[in-house]
């Protein structure tokens, strides 16, 4: 009896052994309880980090409530895109921060692909001399850090620009200072929507005109010139309709009052000086990936484009650059991305974005920082998230398309 | 193997040292053999470092009279700097001791950001600091100049609440650090440097030309400047409570640098002198130091007059009038409470 029972006890040892080793040998069954063990440990290992974190802000008895959000600011920002004072609550104030991130960010994007096309295209130039100049520009910006050249470019503006009682005037009414760049304000006039109409229609006729000329041409092959029609009607006839409506546009002027230009609109030096080094600094690299996406369109392209008669321009825009583009997209992308987080460098010069806002002041002022931190790391995540959903949706929208 | 065993031990040691910075802060000092006192990134006669690279000031000092009672030595001092935004954080989480750095004592600070203030050690407030040449000669000609501030600081808001109830407009000029407001108000970003007025003071001992810069005669603020620790460790904050205390006592009682050696060496007639020296009474003991604590803080700097007159009083580049903080009986309101 005993024995037989030691001898049945061991067989379903032994079973039980083969069963977790055919379980083991499974590559399927592995692969998932690898991942589950993997998510387990990750959920414990966050659960533990938040658990920790609570914890110790309630041994130091500070509750994690927003509330403080709504609480006046009682700090004045000097860079705002909204109506702020110091009586604004921190929500306001985040607002405030908010755009000014989005404001230099699209700056940024905008100057930096121009910037970085042509360096690009320079970059490959046969001309030694330009060439040369491309090649040392972009060796030296992408390899000194961005926050030396935030710093060089504010100090340039504010050491080497005059104070306002002797700014430099440009035409009539802009005065560039160290304190900002002083411009008219455009105070638009009733009859100004009717322009504005026109240049909204304009702006949908040139989108539908291009729609149909490229039906017909690929029906007919006959092509029409969208380029100049599209101008036409996007800016052409707005001007004209503006003009002859009797320019329905008041301007206020900067004058000098006192310490400071009053009036108008005015960029300040230090959203000039971070929009500037951004975006030299991140065209450099643009140069680069515009540069090795060009290259990537095989020569053979354009000699087989041209053997068949197409003009050089034709060859450029649709041969080589559709095909270009797929290279460029994807990494142009992480290029946005990074602009949009390096803006956050901000805080080093006083540029009021919401590093500076939300994340610097308020959260100096209220002492949260653990729910500051939280918005301002959110803030971040959703922009790119922004900009990666449509720089995908334009990265799909270019793609090789099989027929 | 050894790779986890070296892990568990570093996640042991700092999961211990998390725990630690709850506990009691005398007993780490004493074990760390060393003080880490908060200060700023360089106030010139406040807190900055000399041309050796030595840390000195008259927040300096305090740090150093607090090591000397704890210690027994002014020099075992880990000078953590700090900027206006990094300061309680770097309190709060253990990475330093005790903080003397030109900070404003608040109530938002005492309570909600969980600090216990030590007794005020300089009686401030914020004042504004022009270029001569512009002519200004009150706070509210200011109407549209660019001003200068340290962000994360009372003055901001101090400045906020000021230009508002005066009706007065103006740009403010956010910068991290003293010596990038210094850079901004010379290269002319700004017109006016605004902080508290000690801090002028000490701002323009360091420019190349002084007397070209005017500090305007409005105070606008109370800035009472002292010392602070963590809230939830009493002890500890009863230690620096009665440094600063002792220290500011010392002037009143006459007992400086110089004599405290001969003065604690023996009883005298006096018995206040006798407390604070410890031939008297059991003082030092209630808050877990030897008698002869208050000594040693007096010997490692000298008493409140002397600090002060080595630092920033008037022989000295920055200049400043004792003024609010004369002794009591000099018709100042440095008050400190007495030691029996």
């Amino acid at each position: 009896m005993n024995s037989g029972t030691s001898v049945g006890s061991t067989s379903s040892a032994a079973q039980q052994r083969n069963i977790v080793s055919r379980i083991w040998n499974d590559k399927e069954t592995r692969s998932v309880i690898v991942q589950v063990v993997a998510l387990v440990l990750l959920f414990a290992f966050f659960a533990f980090m938040i658990r920790n974190a609570v914890v110790n802000l309630e041994a130091l008895g500070k509750g994690f409530s927003f509330s403080f959000l709504n609480t006046p600011a009682n700090y004045d920002i000097n860079q705002r895109l909204i109506e702020y004072d110091s009586r604004s609550t921190h929500w306001r104030a985040m607002q405030v921060g908010i755009l000014n991130t989005l404001l230099v960010a699209f700056a940024g994007i905008v100057l930096s692909t121009i910037l970085g096309f042509i360096l690009g295209v320079l970059r490959l130039s046969k001309n030694w001399l330009t060439n040369k100049i491309a090649h040392i520009y972009i060796e030296y910006v992408r390899n000194v850090p961005v926050l030396l050249h935030i710093l060089l470019v504010h100090g340039i503006m504010v050491h080497s620009l005059p104070r306002p009682k002797s700014a430099i005037t440009l035409g009539e009414t802009g005065f560039l200072t160290n304190r900002g760049l002083f411009m008219p304000k455009p105070l638009p006039e009733p009859l100004m929507w009717a322009v504005a109409a026109l240049f909204v229609a304009g702006i949908i006729f040139a989108f539908l005109f291009r729609r149909w000329a490229k039906k017909v041409q690929d029906e007919t092959g006959k092509v029409y010139p969208v380029f100049w029609i599209s101008l036409f009607a996007v800016i052409v006839l707005p001007v004209l309709a503006f003009f002859l409506l009797g320019a329905p546009m008041a301007w206020e002027n900067p004058e000098l009052k006192g310490f400071n230009f009053r009036g108008g609109m005015v960029i300040r030096p230090e959203f000039i000086a971070l929009w500037l080094a951004l975006s030299f600094y991140t065209a450099a690299f643009i140069a680069e990936i515009v540069r090795a996406g060009i290259l990537a369109v095989s020569h053979g392209q354009t000699e087989a484009s041209l053997a068949l008669g197409i003009s050089r321009s034709r060859t450029l825009n649709l041969v080589v650059i559709p095909q270009a583009l797929r290279v460029i997209v994807p990494p142009l992308s992480s290029q946005y991305l990074n602009i949009t987080k390096n803006s956050s460098l901000a805080i080093a010069i006083g540029y009021m974005d919401i590093t500076a806002t939300i994340g610097g002041i308020s959260l100096n002022q209220t002492g949260r920082e653990m729910e500051c931190m939280l918005i301002v790391m959110g803030l971040y995540l959703i922009f790119s998230l922004i900009i990666s959903m449509f720089m995908n949706w334009y990265n799909n929208r270019i793609r090789l398309v099989e027929r | 193997m050894k790779k986890s065993i070296k892990y568990a031990a570093a996640v042991a040691a700092f999961t211990a040292t998390a725990m630690n910075a709850q506990a009691a802060t005398l007993d780490d000092v004493k074990a760390r053999g060393e003080l880490n006192c908060v200060v700023s990134t360089g106030v010139a006669g406040f807190a900055a470092p000399d041309d050796k690279g030595n840390w000195a000031g008259f927040d300096v000092d305090f740090c150093r009279a607090v090591a000397a009672a704890v210690l027994g030595d002014g020099e075992k001092v880990n000078f953590v700097p700090t900027t206006g935004k990094t300061r309680f954080t770097v309190l709060n989480s253990g990475e330093g001791d005790i903080l003397f750095r030109n900070t404003t004592e608040t109530m938002s600070r005492d309570a909600d950001l969980k600090l216990t203030f030590l007794p005020v050690n300089y009686y401030d407030g914020q004042g504004f600091m022009a270029a001569k040449a512009l002519g200004v000669e009150s706070a509210k000609d200011l109407d549209g100049a660019s001003i200068c501030i340290q962000t994360g600081t009372t003055t901001e808001l101090n400045l906020a609440d000021y230009f508002r109830t005066n009706g007065i407009s103006y740009e403010p000029v956010p910068v991290e650090t003293n010596a990038e407001a210094q850079t901004n108000y010379l290269g002319g970003r700004c017109d006016v440097f605004t902080t508290d007025a000690s801090g002028l003071a000490s701002t323009r001992a360091s420019f190349e030309n002084p007397a070209d810069h005017v500090i305007l005669p409005e105070i606008i603020s109370k800035e009472p400047l002292g010392g602070a620790v963590r809230h939830g460790d009493d002890q500890w904050a009863d230690i620096g409570k009665w440094v600063v205390n002792a220290i500011i006592a010392a002037e009143e009682l006459g007992v400086t640098q110089a004599n405290v050696a001969e003065m604690g060496a023996e009883a005298g007639d006096n018995p206040s002198i006798n407390r604070l020296l410890g031939t008297e009474g059991d003082f030092g003991s209630m808050i877990g130091l030897d008698a002869q604590w208050a000594m040693r803080a007096i010997a490692a700097g000298g008493n409140y007059g002397e600090l002060f007159d080595r630092n920033i009083g008037p022989d000295t580049a920055i200049g400043l009038e004792r003024g609010l903080n004369a002794q009591w009986s000099d018709g100042g309101i440095l008050y400190a409470a007495p030691i029996r």
